[in-house]
């Protein structure tokens, strides 16, 4: 690989490249070029530095030198200034708002201190269309480790010893996953990476596939070797156009190198991917349903068991696992399970990628160790809440989860302990809500998102989120009753322990838990039918005024 | 593209795309870091020619862990081009007045070898953020 002075590295993940990170890519070959310095310096695009509060991220090495907020038109000064003259520029420096002081460095930056980067490590780092930056960082070296020194039963092994548990959000342990498949003997099996992220404001998997999508592939053929399948299978929505494109690039890159393919690094093992798009349904992030849409047959879940393990794609033994779960693969790999397991708590090991989002300061992608307090995320990461306003609740876990209050804020959160206050981990969601939020309203919100999600196969799911929907807006509208509220309370409890999936099973969390956190705030609406935050309209018509005639 | 086949293979590449990447880790203790300075004044006085011939000595010798890094103007100007050599642990040593032969003697006594040129030393012990 040519040596170069000094690297741009430019974010070109979804949200930059949305705001002009492409025409500034353009722009600073233009400016190089102009300066003859097009020879000398290399120019990056990298995937999502997670800071997409303040993108789009422009860093320059080896200064380490970190810009925010860049736009096409400070291409020119950052060329003349820091390329050519060695100032910085320092209008477009990060400034941290509880100093009042400018940083260079990426890493002293708070929102990065209290990270932790496995699955995201090498987002920001690497170009995500060029292999051999992914090989100079250890790729694809777990996989040609396992094919050549290791049995399937040894990586398992080192899978279960790990404590890595799924991230799509059920947080089923992965090795455990590993072994049922493997021991389902077939002539063939598949592996599935579920990339279809489906809860508003969860965006970890599609920055991973656009930052880093050879992680992914390279884990993927080691749980094929591991449980004995030759292809997989990656199912990603639609939505997702530039992961798509990056997965692509990356499969031809992977075929070319012959780690996909037949007889990977001299050894008996093939493994090859194809890739499956989804419609954007929220059930078919559910694995069984997942699974009937991979078939070409309706989105629709089974009942489990027979579990995938066992009968999966095609009635064969079928491992799915998640993307941010596939990306903690190789490091576990290379680097044994003991050094994963070192990181988290007790059950939950290893590291947790939040969407960070809502009423915060920063938001964006943040990777951090199981076991830290909310409190740590919102306020040490993520700046405090927008405007210095009061914070209210965290909803965690995107439909499925429910609405945390202040006191849990210094709750060490980890699967366990977000269940145990009515919340769950889900994917990774995390939207942060101020005073001026309306709980009845956000419930609202959520259950409008899950009857229309809902794919209808069972009763509870189908028609109870419609009614408790139907409550909901009574409510906010000024016609809710006392009786209301025991009735979302009863309903809510049946949804959950009678629908036929995982759907169903949470989608009542955002009522229950605001029910019993913010149970004033609900009462205000049927018995003074006031919404203390002023949010909902209480049946008053906003009155349009009528010209006289 | 031939294809992988083997563990040392990929090591290959690996080694070789990996001392490209380098240069983007912030481990800051592990770098030796040459700054030199160029402003107008540190230009002016042939700071380019500087910077070009550490770069390419460094690029020659296939040295790790040694970057060179643009910076403005040092506040020295009488003595540019100046080079700061950034040991891990060490003081930062200041040098000025450096030529092409100077540039190729710093790399090869005070980066490789850990000699300091003595008699262009400018400062030895001065305050570094």
């Amino acid at each position: 690989m040519k040596r170069y002075q000094a690297h741009i590295l430019i974010c070109s993940g979804t949200a930059c490249e949305s705001q002009e990170s492409r025409e500034m890519i353009e722009k600073f070959h233009q400016e190089l070029k102009k300066a003859d310095l097009h020879e000398e310096i290399q120019i990056v695009k990298t995937g999502c530095f997670g800071f997409c509060e303040k993108g789009p991220i422009v860093k320059i090495h080896p200064d380490h030198v970190f810009y925010v907020e860049v736009k096409p038109q400070d291409v020119e000064e950052i060329v003349k200034e820091h390329i050519i003259k060695g100032r910085r520029v320092e209008r477009l420096l990060y400034e941290e708002p509880t100093l009042q002081k400018k940083i260079e460095e990426q890493e002293k930056i708070s929102f990065y201190h209290k990270q932790l980067r496995i699955a995201l490590r090498n987002c920001g780092f690497i170009n995500p269309e060029n292999i051999e930056e992914y090989i100079g960082e250890d790729g694809y070296l777990a996989l040609g480790k396992v094919l050549t020194e290791m049995t399937p039963e040894e990586v398992i092994n080192i899978v279960k010893d790990s404590g890595l548990r799924g991230r799509g959000g059920g947080g089923f342990p992965t090795g455990y996953k590993w072994e049922l498949t493997y021991r389902n003997k077939n002539d063939l099996k598949f592996v599935i990476c579920n990339a279809d992220e489906g809860d508003p404001g969860a965006f970890m998997d599609r920055s991973i596939l656009e930052g880093d999508p050879h992680s992914v592939l390279e884990a993927m053929a080691i749980t094929g070797y591991a449980i004995g399948a030759e292809k997989g299978y990656i199912y990603i929505r639609a939505e997702y156009p530039l992961a798509i494109e990056r997965l692509n690039i990356a499969i031809e890159q992977a075929r070319d190198y012959g780690v996909l393919g037949e007889k990977i690094f001299d050894s008996d093992f093939n493994f090859d991917i194809e890739l499956k798009y989804g419609a954007g349904a929220f059930v078919c992030g559910e694995e069984t349903a997942l699974i009937n849409s991979v078939e070409g047959g309706r989105g629709e879940p089974n009942a489990k068991p027979p579990f995938p393990a066992e009968s999966g794609l095609w009635d064969k033994p079928t491992c799915v696992n998640n993307v941010e779960t596939f990306a903690n693969i190789p490091p576990i790999i290379l680097k044994g399970p003991a050094w994963f397991s070192r990181v988290g708590t007790k059950d939950s090991k290893g590291t947790k990628v939040f969407a960070l989002a809502g009423k915060v300061n920063n938001v964006g992608l943040v990777e951090v160790p199981m076991g830290i307090t909310l409190r740590e995320i919102i306020y040490d990461i993520g700046g405090g809440i927008r405007e210095n306003k009061g914070f209210k609740a965290v909803q965690t876990g995107g439909p499925s989860g429910g609405c945390i209050p202040e006191k849990y804020l210094d709750t060490p959160i980890d699967y366990e302990t977000l269940k145990e206050i009515g919340s769950m981990m889900g994917s990774g969601g995390m939207i942060v809500m101020d005073e001026e939020n309306c709980m009845v309203n956000i419930a609202k919100f959520y259950l409008e998102f899950t009857e229309d999600e809902s794919c209808g196969k069972c009763t509870p799911c189908r028609i109870g989120n419609k009614r408790l929907h139907e409550i909901l807006i009574r409510i906010t509208n000024g016609r809710g009753t006392e009786v209301d509220l025991e009735s979302l309370q009863s309903l809510g409890e049946m949804v959950k322990e009678s629908s036929l999936c995982g759907l169903g099973q949470s989608s009542p969390n955002p009522v229950l838990s605001t029910l019993k956190y913010f149970a004033e705030e609900y009462r205000e609406h049927v018995v003074n039918r006031k919404c203390p935050a002023g949010v909902c309209s209480m049946g008053k018509k906003k009155t349009a005024a009528v010209p006289k005639q | 593209m031939k294809q992988i086949k083997s563990l040392e293979e990929l090591k290959r590449i690996r080694d070789n795309a990996n001392q490209g990447l380098n240069i983007r880790k912030a481990e800051e203790e592990k770098h030796i870091k040459l700054k030199v300075g160029m402003a107008t004044c540190g230009i002016a006085a042939g700071a380019r020619e500087t910077f070009n011939t550490l770069f390419e000595t460094i690029e020659k010798k296939g040295l790790k862990d040694v970057y060179l890094v643009q910076v403005g103007c040092m506040g020295y100007c009488h003595d540019e081009p100046m080079v700061q050599v950034n040991v891990p642990g060490e003081s930062p040593i200041l040098y000025g007045k450096v030529d092409k032969e100077k540039a190729k003697e710093i790399i090869e006594k005070h980066v490789e070898k850990g000699e300091l040129l003595q008699d262009s030393i400018i400062s030895k012990s001065f305050h570094k953020e």
